[in-house]
């Protein structure tokens, strides 16, 4: 097959990209460039759309001996992913953007204009393993993407190639230096690529602007603070609440939901963080979409711990009953259906978080 | 393989070649005082003689550097300080839009961080400068002007500038006039002293030579301050041990390019034109960007309405073609030809463009392989640009 190799100037993606040469493909390597200014993005170690990443990734390609190019994605990440962030925080919602840029991103835009141009497949370094059209968890689970991944069609899967699933990170590292990558030691990506400082409040409102609003009791309706953007909370969230009294009961509060309308931020106890039923909009299903009830686990963060759940289809959502209750379940994330397999959890299907709630009492 | 960018460097000659490694096998910094240190100085200062007498130049105009972009920089730069040093009302910068990176990039340090004064002159449809701008301009920042910098050809579309008329104009204003000749050596006549003009760079890999060396020619009379101190080699106003095996290799390349100037340019531009008929031929709606005369006789450039540039490069490439978008792509974000903008082309045209460029060793068979290609690449650049329009 012809593949295009995406590279992002890390270990993963070099050693993906070798893997593909040896597994027999035609392989071009091509860098996103993703930030119409390079130096405002976070720079080597923690991020992947800087200059020096771009070098890394060049000389990556060179030493794997393929052709390598720099693609100028700037503007559609901008609006598809960067312009979406900001926009689903202003709904109070909390997206996740690396998620989106797998969704709009590296197997859309960058996909299609692969194929457009004679490629067969985009070949990626994300841990996650993929035969057959089933997607399954990367062998390391500390290290497993398949929660990003899980948004894919099986249209844009099926022109997916993910070599690493079957290896640990560390082997992945092991076998970069073995092949003479210079990147083999290089620090792992965290954080959001385009917050330069990490310091995502921040980011938010410098292009929201300061939206004072008032922090409220769930239980009294009692103002127990303000807040300069709603925006800027997240469901779950207890640091960073600034309240100026303390609540009735005397407990910590948390952020049980964000409310644009009224900009309204609501905080309560812990045990009210609960929910048990979770509604997700626009199910994209790997497998044959279900007719009758699925039981499977659900993911619902990124690296978040999975819970048994029944899930029933209704038109293009989802519904799943939790069979125990799950704590900071934000709208905007994913949910993710997993169907526990002892040779890696397969992916049934996914969809965006609309609503969380309690539905029953003392369920566990 | 099909090489058609030797705008970007083209094969050594093998005289060059040679010249190169039989100096390289000696030992010699031409600054020592001893016999070693002799022999190095004798093989450059004979270079610097037969460049001198290539170019129309006298040996003393001429400054070793680390080749265009240096030579660029050190004029720009260096002229822009002395002239104000002596009067501080003269920060001005006459530009043209198309100059190439080494001298926009340095005009615009100078505005940004040593208080000059720019004006950017345009150019026509053609890429050729507008002399009537350029008039205006001297008749209105007279006496606040350093120094004017307008290209001998231009390194995308291959214009050609009228070097002495804007040489005769600067003169009359007693401003001196530097000219960036760095695709023009070898491919036209270029003569430093009928040119008038006050500085003049040159590099060696453009036309044979080895890359990591070039000079400025530079008028005695002419101030410029060093941007490297150090050793005071090459009149104090570039320090620097010398590259006496670069040197001599370069001085051979510019001697035989400029002595084979004619029968090279004539050759170059009947396989150019054949080149330009072909393509339109296979694709009929390619735009040749620049003029039709007064054109580098290697360069040819176009535009794929409906493509990117990058996509064919990528394409061409992968089919053994190589040629260049022509465009400064700093491993970032692509941007669109400030050339091509600055000739009246909107920013689509501007992505959309190739430029082929014809050397010494070019043939008709390298066309023959380009014509094969192009068809297919083009109809694939031109789907991949309409998914990405979503």
């Amino acid at each position: 097959m012809r593949v295009l190799a995406a590279m992002s100037g890390g270990v993963d993606s070099a050693v993906a990209a070798a893997r593909a040469v040896e597994a027999g493909h035609e392989v071009v390597g091509v860098h996103l460039a993703l930030s119409r200014n390079p130096q405002t993005y976070r720079s080597g170690a923690r991020g992947c759309c800087t200059l020096e990443d771009a070098r890394d990734a060049r000389r990556a390609a060179d030493v794997i001996g393929i052709p390598f190019y720099v693609w100028d994605m700037a503007e559609q990440f901008h609006t598809d992913v960067v312009e979406d962030f900001v926009a689903e925080y202003a709904a109070g919602r909390t997206p996740n953007p690396c998620l989106r840029c797998n969704e709009k991103i590296k197997f859309a835009a960058v996909l299609d204009r692969a194929v457009a141009l004679g490629f067969d497949a985009v070949v990626t370094g994300h841990h996650a393993r993929l035969e057959n059209g089933v997607l399954r968890r990367s062998v390391d689970l500390a290290k497993d993407q398949s929660y990003v991944l899980a948004v894919l069609t099986p249209e844009q899967l099926s022109r997916a190639l993910f070599p690493l699933g079957n290896s640990t990170k560390a082997e992945v590292r092991a076998e970069a230096a073995a092949r003479g990558l210079a990147v083999a030691n290089k620090p792992d990506s965290h954080d959001i690529c385009f917050i330069a400082d990490g310091d995502t409040r921040r980011f938010l409102a410098e292009r929201l602007g300061k939206q004072p609003g008032d922090i409220v009791d769930a239980e009294t309706g009692e103002v127990l603070g303000r807040h300069d953007g709603a925006y800027a909370y997240t469901v779950g969230q207890r640091r960073g609440l600034g309240l100026t009294r303390p609540a009735p009961d005397g407990q910590r509060r948390y952020v049980l939901s964000i409310t644009p309308v009224t900009n309204t931020v609501t905080v309560g106890p812990a045990s009210a963080l609960d929910v048990d039923l979770v509604r997700g909009k626009a199910a994209v299903w790997l497998t044959e979409k279900p007719t009758e009830p699925v039981e499977c686990v659900v993911q619902m963060r990124a690296h978040g711990e999975t819970i048994p759940a029944t899930v029933t289809v209704e038109g293009t959502d989802l519904v799943a009953r939790l069979h125990r209750p799950a704590r900071g379940v934000a709208a905007g994330q994913a949910i993710v259906l997993y169907q526990p397999d002892p040779d890696g959890d397969i992916v049934l299907g996914s969809a965006t978080i609309d609503q969380a709630s309690r539905q029953l009492v003392n369920t566990a | 393989m099909t090489y058609l960018d030797h705008a970007a460097t083209t094969p050594m000659r093998p005289e060059a070649l040679e010249a190169y490694l039989s100096v390289a096998r000696e030992v010699g910094n031409a600054s020592s005082l001893h016999a070693t240190g002799r022999r190095a100085r004798r093989v450059v200062e004979e270079s610097r003689e037969r460049i001198a007498a290539a170019l129309g130049a006298r040996p003393s105009e001429v400054i070793f550097t680390s080749g265009g972009t240096e030579s660029d920089n050190l004029a720009v730069k260096g002229i822009y300080w002395a002239r104000r040093a002596v009067d501080p009302r003269r920060r001005r910068i006459l530009a043209s839009a198309v100059e190439h990176h080494a001298v926009l990039d340095s005009v615009a340090w100078l505005e940004q961080r040593e208080d000059a004064e720019v004006t950017w002159l345009p150019v026509d449809r053609t890429g050729r400068l507008d002399l009537a701008a350029l008039d205006e301009a001297f008749q209105r920042y007279a006496d606040e002007i350093a120094l004017v910098t307008v290209m001998w050809a231009n390194n995308e579309v291959g214009t050609l500038q009228p070097v002495e008329q804007i040489a005769e104009i600067a003169a009359a204003y007693g401003v001196p006039y530097h000219t960036d000749a760095i695709q023009a050596v070898g491919q036209v006549p270029v003569d430093f002293s009928a040119s008038k003009a006050a500085a003049l760079s040159v590099t060696g890999h453009k036309l044979g030579g080895p890359t990591g060396v070039g000079a400025l020619i530079l008028r005695a009379d002419v101030a410029c301050e060093p941007i490297m101190h150090g050793g005071g080699q090459e009149r104090d106003v570039r320090s620097g041990t010398l590259d006496v095996a670069g040197i001599a290799a370069t001085a051979v390349a510019i001697e035989a390019a400029v002595k084979t100037q004619a029968e090279s340019a004539a050759f170059l531009t009947t396989l150019r034109e054949e080149l330009i008929r072909r393509v339109g031929e296979a694709v009929p709606s390619a735009v040749l960007n620049g003029p039709r005369e007064q054109r580098l006789p290697g360069n040819a450039h176009f535009s794929f309405p409906g493509c990117e540039g990058d996509a064919l490069l990528m394409l061409l490439d992968a089919q053994g073609i190589e040629c260049s978008t022509g465009s400064a792509c700093s491993a970032g974000v692509a941007q669109p030809s400030h050339v091509l903008l600055a000739m009246g082309a909107d920013e689509d045209l501007a992505r959309s463009s190739l430029r082929f460029s014809l050397g010494h060793t070019s043939t008709r068979a390298d066309i023959d392989a380009l014509v094969k290609a192009l068809p297919g690449a083009v109809e694939r650049a031109r789907a991949a640009k309409a998914v990405s329009r979503h």
